[in-house]
């Protein structure tokens, strides 16, 4: 299997795919849960959530990974508090590249469950209301499933960004072989070194075939979904 | 069981201030569009928060601004039946069916739901998806779906409004069915005077946001002063019949209080109740018995009321047996004849409508 890969290829390609999967698996119910409030819910503040949800994706990443690194290193008060309590560390570790990925992700899955959201009908809400069921009722059975082809597309959406960032990752976690050093870290090294061109040039090969699947399978999931939620 | 409602409820262009009581049957809340009637029927449902006022099923309280008091709609266990349906798409018709039950403190068995199904005639649909059915079978799927989720009352806001005539006339002998096999009380919402005089037991007039006439069908729809909410093409009375005898020549016979009635042949067999419907504008007065005229149907009848109209046609509300008509003539045909009230003369009845069942109060 590592024929045409070398070892620390094979580590950064796996590492990218540990990151990318826990940073959408994580975020993907806070995902689904901002996008519930920015589409239906009306609260104070409302647009300030919003803006925020959406800094990472107009703002620098390198921006984005030093205020990641002033909030979560360990000397940064959320940090410091996560370890003293939980022994959650973030700096500098695989962990860390997971938070970078989630956050710059973060903007477009939610977008994507925006939209969903706001395709559904809230008058068949009021139906399943009448019916009996109460609100986590109503959307257990009737807003999810309905919603089910956004919140993939938001996922893979996330996850094939998340496989790609680069800036605020490697300025919150830098660029550690084996613990921080993913896919795209590990071009940028090889492009650094005499001799790396092959390298780099193999990982941007398994990128594109990664992009290509992620893309390839949402298309795939989202029809048959759109199909089964269209009622035919 | 009664529903009693009395809601006050501003909105951009209308004050909703409104109290009715909807006894056992249907009671037809009739009103053009935007009188306020789907207002009323969301803020009964509790999916509209209404400013004030209170609703209740006989003493069980689910809104009452006095008290503080507000049920969710999901608490309210009350079946809606909205215009288009609002089945959900990603489950199949069975699955729309039995969404309610789950929630029901007492879930309809086996039998109660087979006789749901069977009544709307939905059991070769049980397996399909929403979006294969016709508009008239959604409907019959949406009024089965209420009412397997074992409501206390039926709300139905134009049920019928969405669909053609002919899928009108498929659904609405089912909601006859509905009303007379079940003793649910069923709020229906309409501004088709065919539909109400087919169903209705009680009706409220809704206009402007107030009601204007409220009382048992019979009575209401034959008031010549509502014949303005009606509309003067439309207006018409209910009056209770019974099928005498079927006539070799294709004509059945239809006994009222007021003498007896020759329609095209109905299928139902003699002795059966049913309601007939006599449009105002079908009816001709005459102070003499006409000799010589084509017309089947010639009943005596005393004015009782003449109402002028809007234009150039007066109402004139008759006395036949027991029972009150109307008819719609001209104003100058009025003066001619010198139609008053206490008047002796004779209805001449072009054309009958006829609906199963009975009149509500009347009957």
């Amino acid at each position: 299997m590592t024929g045409w890969l070398g070892p620390e290829e094979w580590q950064a390609v796996a590492l990218s795919l540990r990151v990318s999967f826990w940073a959408t698996v994580a975020s993907l119910p806070l995902g689904i849960l901002v996008a519930l409030a920015l589409a239906r819910w009306s609260f104070p503040g409302k647009q300030i959530v919003n803006g925020i949800v959406h800094l990472p994706l107009i703002l620098p990443p390198v921006v984005t990974g030093y205020l990641l690194l002033l909030t979560f290193g360990t000397q940064g008060p959320v940090g410091g508090f996560l370890e003293d309590r939980l022994g959650l560390v973030f700096a500098f570790r695989w962990t860390g590249a997971a938070l970078a990925a989630a956050v710059m992700a973060f903007p477009l899955m939610v977008r994507a469950i925006r939209l969903a959201i706001e395709a559904v009908d809230p008058k068949l809400e009021q139906a399943a209301a009448t019916l009996g069921a109460g609100r986590i009722r109503v959307f257990a059975t009737v807003t999810l499933p309905l919603i089910l082809p956004g919140i993939i597309a938001g996922a893979i959406l996330a996850f094939a960004k998340a496989m790609g960032e680069f800036g605020a990752t490697i300025t919150f976690v830098s660029n550690i072989p084996g613990q921080t050093q993913t896919l795209p870290s590990a071009i940028y090294a090889f492009l650094q070194v005499p001799g790396g061109e092959t390298a780099a040039l193999r990982l941007a090969g398994v990128s594109v075939a990664i992009a290509m699947g992620a893309l390839l399978a949402s298309e795939i999931l989202a029809r048959r979904v759109a199909k089964r939620v269209s009622g035919i | 069981m009664t529903l009693s409602v009395r809601i006050r409820h501003a909105l951009p262009g209308l004050t909703l201030d409104a109290a009715f009581e909807a006894p056992q049957g249907v009671t037809a809340l009739f009103g053009r569009s935007g009188a306020g009637k789907t207002t009323l029927v969301n803020a009964v449902a509790g999916l509209l928060r209404p400013d004030a006022g209170r609703v209740a099923v006989d003493d069980w309280v689910l809104f009452d601004t006095a008290r503080g008091l507000w049920l969710p709609p999901h608490r309210r266990r009350l079946g809606y039946v909205f215009q288009e349906g609002r089945l959900f798409p990603h489950m199949t018709v069975r699955k729309n069916l039995s969404y309610g039950a789950r929630f029901a403190p007492v879930a309809p068995n086996r039998r109660e739901t087979d006789h749901v199904v069977e009544m709307l005639g939905i059991g070769h649909l049980l397996d399909r998806r929403p979006g294969a059915l016709s508009g008239g079978e959604k409907q019959r799927v949406a009024v089965g779906r209420a009412l397997l989720s074992a409501p206390r009352l039926l709300l139905m806001d134009e049920p019928l409004a969405a669909l053609d005539e002919p899928r009108k006339a498929e659904i609405l002998p089912y909601l006859e069915r509905l009303r007379d096999e079940t003793d649910l009380p069923v709020l229906y919402v309409s501004h088709s005077v065919t539909e109400i005089a087919r169903l209705a037991t009680t009706v409220v007039v809704l206009d402007s946001g107030r009601v204007t006439r409220a009382g048992p069908a019979a009575e209401v729809l034959s008031d010549p002063t509502a014949v303005p909410s009606f509309g003067p093409r439309e207006a018409g009375a209910l009056v209770p019949g019974r099928i005498a005898a079927h006539h070799p020549d294709g004509l059945t016979e239809v006994e009222i209080s007021g003498g007896r009635l020759l329609i095209p042949r109905e299928s139902a067999a003699p002795g059966t109740s049913l309601r007939v419907r006599i449009e105002a504008k079908d009816v001709m007065l005459s102070l003499a018995r006409p000799e010589g005229i084509s017309a089947l149907n010639i009943l005596p009848a005393t004015v009782t009321a003449v109402t002028p109209g809007t234009g150039p046609g007066v109402a004139v509300q008759l006395r036949i047996g027991t029972d009150l008509i109307l008819a719609r003539i001209t104003r100058r045909s009025a003066e001619r004849l010198g139609i008053g009230p206490g008047l002796a003369c004779f209805a001449v009845v072009k054309s009958v409508a006829v609906a199963k069942g009975d009149v509500g109060g009347a009957g």
